[in-house]
């Protein structure tokens, strides 16, 4: 049975820095991935939540589910308080009023935190490069408030913000591309997760932290109130997700594509869809338009993940070895 | 289930509104919501702690020996440790749901 011996706990940190006692629904998929994101990062940490689900189940007022330093604040300024955090530390630091240790900065913020209010502030403290991470847990809707659209909510999903009907099919825009706009600040590290794959997870949340700048993850947090879906079916939404191309699970890394989950043929939408009753009314039609349009996305990022490949074998070839990962931080202009 | 904030009077409530011990949330028993109970039977139990990792609640603890120990003060009874369970595979969950009213 030595053999045995690589099973997930053990890879894990075996305490709790979440408690147990929190008010989460059953089955909360954000909760398994903040139980896991924090088991990877350990006690070194300082986290700053935006409004939103996890902040409501995690804290009311005279308990606290955290273990670790946490600050709350409001919807629209999680990742600006975060850079203030890092930036405080830094100096105090240089000052030597704190001694000289890795502290990771997070803040954790849900999709509509970050994709609609807090776009700007997010958007702002990865310009500025701060030595921060962000986690987005991203489960489709405004869930705090009772399930009302957000601009990352999928094509078609019912909220109450945009229900079905005779003129409606649910929500008329398609999901918005999060993770590639993150890439798209050229910042060190972007990458897409599902607690549904803990290794997956561990493994780019450690690297998350150890990169020099700002990263950002975009995290897959199943909610079954909002979704309609079984409490039991949680963790396997998450996998289905992933297989179907809906949410692709992918890292960029210093501007290089990597594709951590590609199955090949991508498993038909339905199996996807069907579980939840957020796309209960949606069409043959509509599947096929939905399905066509996933399949596209996941071509798209399989070039770029070629292009990758593809600039790889030429490095190799010029200079033996392929690109560093690292790249070195340019030196900072003095004013 | 009542928590500790409903019984305070004004007096009672810290100064600045200081919560003073971290994870305290686990004063609070969350058990009372749950519908469906998972009963293990460790048989067929491989000590692979899926349930461990995917449990929302942190309900499921890994004792010495290996093997999950559900904390039913806090299990809401979701159902994923029964359905992630790595002998589901096979057909053989060490869970079973089973309805809570059996236990009355």
């Amino acid at each position: 049975m030595e053999n045995f011996n690589v099973f997930v706990p053990r890879l894990l940190d075996a305490r709790e820095y979440f408690s147990a006692g929190h008010r989460a629904c059953q089955g909360c998929g954000e909760t398994v991935a903040i139980r896991q994101i924090l088991k990877a990062v350990g006690r070194n940490m300082i986290l700053v939540n935006a409004t939103g689900c996890s902040e409501i189940f995690s804290s009311p007022f005279p308990q606290t589910a955290w273990h670790i330093p946490w600050i709350h604040v409001a919807f629209e300024n999680s990742a600006a308080v975060a850079s203030g955090v890092e930036a405080a530390l830094k100096t105090l630091e240089r000052k030597g009023r704190l001694p000289k240790r890795e502290i990771c900065v997070m803040a954790i913020a849900g999709d509509g935190a970050t994709a609609d209010i807090g776009f700007q502030a997010l958007s702002g403290a990865m310009e500025r490069g701060h030595n921060m991470v962000y986690v987005c847990l991203d489960n489709e809707a405004y869930m705090n408030t009772g399930i009302q659209r957000s601009s990352s909510t999928p094509f078609g999903a019912m909220t109450t913000t945009s229900p079905p009907g005779r003129l409606s099919k649910g929500q008329k825009t398609w999901k918005k591309n999060l993770p590639e706009i993150m890439a798209a600040h050229d910042i060190p590290y972007v990458a897409t997760l599902s607690p549904s794959y803990p290794f997956d997870l561990v493994r780019k949340v450690k690297r998350a932290v150890e990169v020099e700048g700002p990263a950002y993850l975009h995290v897959l947090a199943v909610c079954p109130t909002g979704w309609r879906s079984p409490t039991a079916e949680t963790i396997r939404l998450g996998r289905l997700a992933a297989e179907s191309g809906v949410f692709p699970l992918y890292e960029v890394d210093h501007g290089r594509y990597t594709i951590n989950l590609d199955p090949g043929e991508l498993r038909p939408l339905k199996d996807y869809l069907g579980i939840q009753g957020r796309f209960r009314h949606l069409k043959p039609e509509d599947l096929e338009y939905i399905e066509e349009r996933v399949q596209a996305n996941f071509e798209k990022l399989r070039g770029k993940a070629r292009m990758t490949a593809r600039e790889d074998r030429k490095d190799r070839k010029k200079t033996g070895r392929p690109r560093p990962r690292q790249v070195k931080k340019a030196a900072r202009s003095k004013k | 289930m009542t928590s500790k904030e409903k019984t305070w009077t004004w007096r009672d409530i810290p100064v600045g509104a200081v919560v003073e011990e971290p994870g305290n949330a686990s004063e609070y028993l969350t058990g009372g919501w749950r519908s469906e109970r998972p009963v293990f039977t460790p048989d067929h139990c491989v000590q692979c702690g899926l349930c461990y990792v995917y449990c929302p609640d942190a309900a499921i603890v890994m004792t010495r020996e290996g093997y999950p120990d559900i904390r039913l003060d806090y299990c809401k009874g979701c159902g994923i440790c029964a359905r992630e369970c790595f002998m589901s595979t096979f057909g053989l969950s060490c869970f079973e749901m089973v309805d809570e009213e059996e236990f009355r």
